[in-house]
């Protein structure tokens, strides 16, 4: 047969079959990246979703450091009973500053999507020291090394970096970033109400009752703040229809 | 070990074959493996006991679980790969390694360091969160130096051959080797801090945010699996059961068929792991769409491979290194069935986020992936030793049959737990409400917990029986009262 005959020169030539290759495996990938970048209604348009806080971009940090999305899933699917377990179902518009995305692929704990909130800072930070100490079932590990110091001198090249990615931080929050950081953590009251301007909803205050800003501190802002951003009793229905 | 040997050509030509390096990566594989194995193994037991995980950063389940993938999959998986590539693209050409013995142990003494590096990194909480490539941006530019190396020293090899034609094997090495160093490029676009005047100079921030990145990453995620642990492991598929079976390949046709239609679908699947998300439906169904058609190239592999076994069926009874070989092909056929019925939405509305995932994984990294390992090496280790056979082969059988079992414990607990798990969360009592809470799912999964880690344990027992064997067949011991198969005994 004729192709089988054609086939022959792939065969015989290393750089026409790597060329091949390269063509065949290529396709997919841009069929299915390049349009999530140009099709406007990817990323619905609700309003709320802002860039992270000083702090709560630390605790984002330590969250992907310890690697929680590897239990814990940030992102409600339509389904019934998820809803009802975890609230509205997530939109893509809710991680669009999230770098990197952690959606997460098993659920060996609940979803986290819209934990901000739902449970007191002292219940997440007795949990993380000891899950057991608040869910006797739990099989999570436990985190007694978050109350170590927090460690974000570099705040402001952090924030810088993600701009250079994308995430809409203004001059002003890079600036203050230290000074948000502290005021957030409770440590610099003096800053207190620039910050709510500039991180709207922002939980505030000392997260684990230790006057040192720790790594607790941090990943607890993040989790309070965690699908807190958008108000669905205002968003239109057919606006995030799926 | 690290000396090269150059072995003269069985074909009569006085080319000389770097087996050396191929000897290497073979322990060096070996050695990963049980390390990869143990690690896993390891974390399975912590999810049973959570006291396990000892309350010390560098032990948690979330570090020590990159580990064991990585560990898994690019160390042992790795390290195999390259090591019989080389092997392979050396005999099947007829050519020794571009750039000798000394390129190829760079290429060696490179992969390792990277391998250590990055176990340490994760263990002391160097991860960039992104699931199979939690390697941070110095690593993977590491990587990337290497890989290149890679290509030149394989591509090199083909560039010299002295048969007319690229035998199939070497299709599947090269699309393996060119789609991983594209995957790898893509996904791991960043940022460095460091290049803000950050302190932290391994982090970095990736280049995509929210569903881009979800898109990306699983573009990357699921064709790692794709093309590292399937078009790589179909490359060894492709000599090491034809030569262990002492049969052509069934049908050259298929081959190329198979070939092409599964590295073009493969690419299109990744968005099967986002389903129901907020990816776009365009995308989660044209990912559903191209996983299902999937089935189809992937199947053409299998019945190439046991095809293959035409007339030569009595060997598995005979020959415990062709039962491993025969049973990763059946194991690769059951998997990738298993896969596309996954893929399917209204299954995966069931299976995503539960412990099917995990044991559908591990029925084609274990059965299929390892098992073709196993035997590839049983095969191979007496050839790169120069011994006439294995210590014993009453030994492989045992490792055979110590690791299924362990495979089969694994699979069905997983498969329990998941479809359990699933309907529990879905469940709603007369009254309509959610019949259980969360913490409820977490405490019915316990027993399985166990099953599966009782299984992991028979597969690392498994690998002890291979260390054990190849270290005395390395030594050129053969066990007492064994009789050797006559058919070794003619390939002597």
């Amino acid at each position: 047969m004729s192709v089988f005959k054609q086939h022959q020169k792939l065969e015989t030539n290393v750089f026409l079959l790597a060329v091949g290759i390269l063509l065949t495996v290529i396709t997919g990938g841009l069929v299915e990246i390049v349009p999530l970048f140009t099709i406007e209604s990817t990323i619905e348009k609700v309003d709320g979703v802002r860039p992270y806080s000083p702090l709560e971009q630390a605790g984002r940090n330590i969250y992907v450091r310890e690697g929680c999305y590897l239990c814990h899933s940030q992102m409600v699917r339509p389904f019934k009973d998820e809803v009802e377990r975890y609230g509205h179902y997530s939109l893509a518009a809710e991680s669009k500053y999230d770098h990197p995305f952690q959606w997460g692929s098993k659920r060996t704990g609940p979803d986290l999507a819209r934990v901000g909130g739902k449970y007191t800072n002292d219940w997440h930070v007795r949990h993380l020291i000891n899950p057991r100490d608040v869910v006797p079932e739990s099989v999570m590990p436990g985190y007694p090394h978050l109350k170590h110091k927090l460690v974000f001198n570099d705040v402001e090249a952090h924030l810088k970096t993600l701009r250079g990615v994308g995430v809409p931080y203004t001059d002003e929050q890079i600036k203050s970033a230290k000074a948000d950081l502290a005021a957030q953590a409770g440590v610099d009251a003096t800053a207190s109400s620039d910050f709510a301007r500039r991180y709207p909803k922002a939980p505030m205050g000392d997260f684990d009752n230790n006057p040192e800003v720790t790594e607790m501190d941090a990943l607890v802002a993040y989790l309070q703040v965690l699908g807190t951003f958008v108000d669905f009793t205002t968003v239109k229905p057919e606006k995030v229809a799926r | 070990m690290s000396a090269a040997t150059a072995a003269v050509g069985t074909q009569g030509d006085a080319t000389p074959y770097y087996d050396g390096v191929v000897k290497n990566f073979v322990l060096a594989s070996v050695f990963w493996g049980i390390v990869g194995f143990l690690a896993g193994d390891f974390i399975a037991w912590q999810l049973a006991f959570p006291a396990l995980n000892l309350d010390l950063e560098w032990t948690t389940f979330g570090r020590v679980r990159p580990v064991h993938t990585n560990a898994v999959i690019f160390a042992f998986g790795g390290n195999a790969l390259i090591g019989t590539s080389f092997y392979v693209v050396q005999r099947t050409c007829r050519a020794s390694l571009f750039g000798g013995a000394g390129f190829g142990n760079f290429i060696f003494w490179t992969f390792q360091s990277l391998i250590v590096l990055a176990a340490s990194s994760y263990v002391l909480g160097g991860s960039q969160g992104r699931e199979y490539a939690e390697l941070e941006w110095w690593l993977d530019i590491y990587l990337t130096v290497i890989w290149v190396c890679y290509l030149i020293a394989f591509a090199g090899t083909i560039m010299r051959r002295k048969e007319p034609h690229i035998y199939v094997a070497n299709w599947f090495y090269l699309a393996f080797i060119l789609t991983i160093a594209m995957l790898h490029l893509g996904n791991n676009l960043a940022l460095p801090v460091v290049f803000f005047g950050g302190e932290s100079w391994w982090k970095s921030y990736s280049l995509y945010a929210g569903v881009q990145d979800a898109m990306t990453q699983w573009w990357y995620g699921h064709n790692a699996v794709g093309f590292f642990l399937t078009a790589g492991f179909l490359a060894m598929m492709y000599y090491f059961v034809p030569k262990r079976a002492e049969r052509p390949v069934y049908s050259y046709r298929l081959s190329i068929v198979h070939f092409w239609a599964l590295i073009f679908l493969y690419i299109w699947a990744g968005p099967h792991h986002l389903h129901y998300t907020a990816l776009p439906d365009w995308a989660q169904t044209l990912g559903m769409t191209f996983s299902v058609m999937l089935w189809m190239p992937s199947w053409g592999g299998m019945i190439n491979g046991l095809m293959t076994l035409s007339g030569a069926w009595d060997k598995l009874r005979t020959d415990p290194v062709m039962r491993f070989l025969v049973s990763s092909v059946a194991f690769y056929g059951m998997s990738t069935f298993e896969g596309p019925m996954m893929s399917i939405k209204a299954v995966n509305s069931l299976s995503h986020y539960t412990d099917w995932t995990v044991g559908h994984v591990h029925s084609g990294a274990l059965g299929w992936v390892a098992f073709v390992t196993f035997g590839s090496f049983y095969y191979l280790i007496p050839k790169l030793w120069g011994r006439r056979e294995l210590y014993s082969l009453k030994l492989v059988g045992l490792h055979f049959w110590v690791s299924t079992v362990g495979v089969v414990l694994y699979i069905t607990a997983m498969w329990i737990s998941g479809i359990m798990q699933g309907l529990m969360w879905r469940a709603y009592d007369s009254l309509g409400f959610l019949q259980y809470s969360f913490i409820e799912t977490v405490e019915a999964m316990h027993p399985y917990y166990i099953i599966r880690a009782v299984g992991g344990l028979l597969f690392v027992l498994g690998g002890l029986i291979m260390v054990y064997n190849m270290i005395r067949t390395i030594r050129g011991d053969v066990a007492a009262g064994e009789a050797q198969p006559m058919a070794a005994a003619a390939r002597g």
